[in-house]
């Protein structure tokens, strides 16, 4: 099957300093493939290759098996969307507002939504618990709201491959669990391939397929998440000592940082 | 908070809008052509024997066309201050921040003390070529490795600006005393015009270059998102940039070379729209054409009348009401925003 999203060997470098260093990476439909690493270790430069914004020095990215240069802005925008780490955003929009820019690849650049787009939006928004908030401009939004609203703009994209950059950094336990209920549940109806890059490693092991541990620029790990997650690889990728262990209700491991005061 | 405004914005009411605003600008265009230092009644004008009243004289062929290039100035300048908001992402930006009007100002200033007749389509014309040449610097002066961004645009703008008023300030010093009354005309802003063919040529240019940015509307809306956003939205940020920047300079260009520097139209008049119908530049744009129309038309019978016979220059009444408006909607806002 070819993959919905490929990379290959991608090479990018910001003012001479390598951050990615030949990095591959392959995305099947409706899988969901965790990228974990350090800080620094390239995984946004990572996300922005992936969708294009960003062209890289060497390698290549392909989208359903078209290199991603190949196509138009609007062709990649109807096939692959973006959950960004540091949304910008003029506060002023409203909820729904944001939400049916997710439909601009899809319409006519002169026209209005139509009756369907403001259904399939006001849909997503039902499904992510804030359709109540329609109507509110997003500086009322909390930030798990405001996160969700953007989560949405990218489901109403209808795309085949969604990048997630660190999509639960300021939500709760509740609601990180309730993002990736709604990404496991657009996986498993429309085939949607999805790349999250994550920061909690627990958390990317509970919920990923797969893992690619990134650590100065180059994969360091890539499999089932008990493949990746070893104490040893994760030590040294983090430069900290690590504990591994097992959780048999989330079938997954979980892992701590010890520090180096030796916890 | 109480909802100011629909949620999204549908067809109904972009065209209630705009209906409303176009009905109030043919009501201001027709009232104003009625204000004046003078009487001049409409029904001399139009009865028999009409076009030899001086009441005819007075309103359409003094008055009508001079109202008519405000409505199309206001609207280039209004238009122009709320696109360049949304490409520049800075809701300070206005039309006179890029340099246009002051690479315009200064060409126009040129021709003056060069010896063109200043009532001559000369000097207009100087002004125009002055403000394509010095959008074109701007431009280029912004540009690395192929690509712009809003700060940089700004940035440029904001230093072409601070040499061009030099210029100005030279070419003052070395001028003659009556060559040097000529600056004003830049520096505040004026209307008048007696000509229907002049008002016609910037009508068609500035519908032509709101048609354009228009059809960036869309584009407009998805800078919201940040140049990577707008770009993962289908954008194709490098050319909708250039296109817009482009539209925006040519109109403001057009309005500035046939009445100088009128400040503050293009600022507020896109802020109190905003506040009212949302951000959407799909219905901004147009609104603050007709907007902006309005707002020029009855500031400049305001010029016209207020000190009996004498006449302020517009952009003085401009700045008068802007101003203090302004700072008034800036600190509604920081009293809504601080806690």
């Amino acid at each position: 099957m070819t993959p919905a999203l490929e990379a290959e060997g991608l090479v990018f470098a910001y003012d001479g300093r390598r951050v990615l260093d030949g990095v591959s990476l392959r995305v099947a439909p409706g899988e969901l493939v965790g990228v974990i690493g350090p800080n620094g270790c390239g995984k946004t430069t990572l996300v922005r290759l992936l969708s294009g914004v960003l062209m890289p020095h060497a390698g290549t990215v392909r989208l359903a098996g078209r290199p991603l240069a190949g196509h138009r802005r609007r062709e990649i925008a109807r096939r692959l969307a973006v959950l960004p780490q540091d949304p910008h955003l003029d506060a002023s929009f409203t909820a729904l507002e944001v939400v049916l820019m997710g439909r601009a690849p899809h319409l006519p650049p002169l026209a209005l939504p139509r009756r369907e787009d403001v259904a399939i939006s006001r849909a997503v928004l039902a499904r992510l618990g804030v359709a109540a908030l329609e109507g509110r401009p997003l500086d009322r939004l909390s930030g798990g709201e405001r996160q969700r609203v953007l989560l949405g703009r990218a489901l109403v994209q209808e795309p085949d491959v969604l990048l997630l950059d660190e999509p639960t950094t300021h939500l709760d336990l509740r609601h990180q669990a309730g993002i990736y209920d709604v990404v496991d549940a657009i996986r498993r109806e429309r085939g949607t391939a999805v790349v999250s890059v994550l920061h909690d490693v627990s958390l990317a092991a509970a919920r990923c397929d797969r893992l690619v541990l990134l650590a100065a620029g180059r994969v360091a790990g890539e499999g089932p998440p008990a493949a990746v997650l070893t104490a040893e690889a994760l030590s040294a990728a983090y430069g900290v000592p690590v504990t591994v262990g097992w959780s048999p209700e989330a079938r997954a491991p979980i892992v701590l940082a010890r520090g180096r005061s030796g916890v | 908070m109480t909802r100011m405004r629909a949620s999204y914005l549908t067809r109904r009411r972009l065209l209630a809008t705009v209906v409303a605003l176009l009905a109030a600008l043919l009501v201001s265009i027709a009232a104003t052509s009625l204000v004046g230092p003078v009487h001049a009644s409409l029904r001399r004008a139009l009865g028999p024997g009409g076009p030899s009243t001086p009441d005819y004289v007075i309103i359409v062929r003094t008055r009508l066309p001079r109202v008519l290039l405000g409505a199309v100035v206001g609207g280039s300048l209004s238009a122009a201050g709320a696109a360049l908001q949304a490409l520049l992402q800075n809701p300070l930006a206005e039309p006179h921040l890029l340099g246009v009007s002051s690479g315009a100002a200064v060409a126009g200033m040129v021709a003056l003390i060069a010896g063109a007749d200043p009532v001559s389509p000369l000097v207009p014309a100087a002004a125009f070529a002055g403000a394509l040449g010095t959008m074109a610097l701007v431009y280029l002066a912004a540009r690395a490795h192929g690509r712009t961004t809003p700060h940089a645009i700004l940035l440029v703008g904001v230093v072409c600006n601070a040499i061009a008023a030099a210029a100005i300030m030279l070419v003052n010093a070395i001028a003659s005393y009556a060559q040097a009354r000529g600056v004003l005309f830049w520096i505040m802003g004026a209307l008048s015009t007696q000509s229907y063919a002049l008002v016609a040529l910037v009508a068609v240019y500035a519908l032509a270059g709101l048609g354009w940015l228009v059809a960036h509307a869309q584009s407009l809306n998805l800078f919201a998102a940040g140049d990577e956003g707008a770009q993962q939205l289908g954008v194709d940020v490098e050319g909708a940039r250039r296109s817009v920047f482009v539209a925006a300079s040519l109109l403001v260009a057009a309005a500035v070379s046939v009445s100088g520097m009128i400040g503050f139209v293009g600022l507020i008049v896109p802020h109190l729209l905003r506040l009212v119908l949302g951000p959407d530049q799909r219905l901004l744009l147009p609104a603050s054409f007709l907007g902006g129309a309005v707002f020029l038309v009855w500031a400049d019978a305001a010029a016209r009348t207020a000190l009996g016979p004498a006449e302020l220059p517009v952009g003085v009444v401009t700045a008068l009401v802007g101003g203090p408006f302004f700072v008034f909607l800036l600190r509604r806002r920081l009293a809504r925003t601080l806690p």
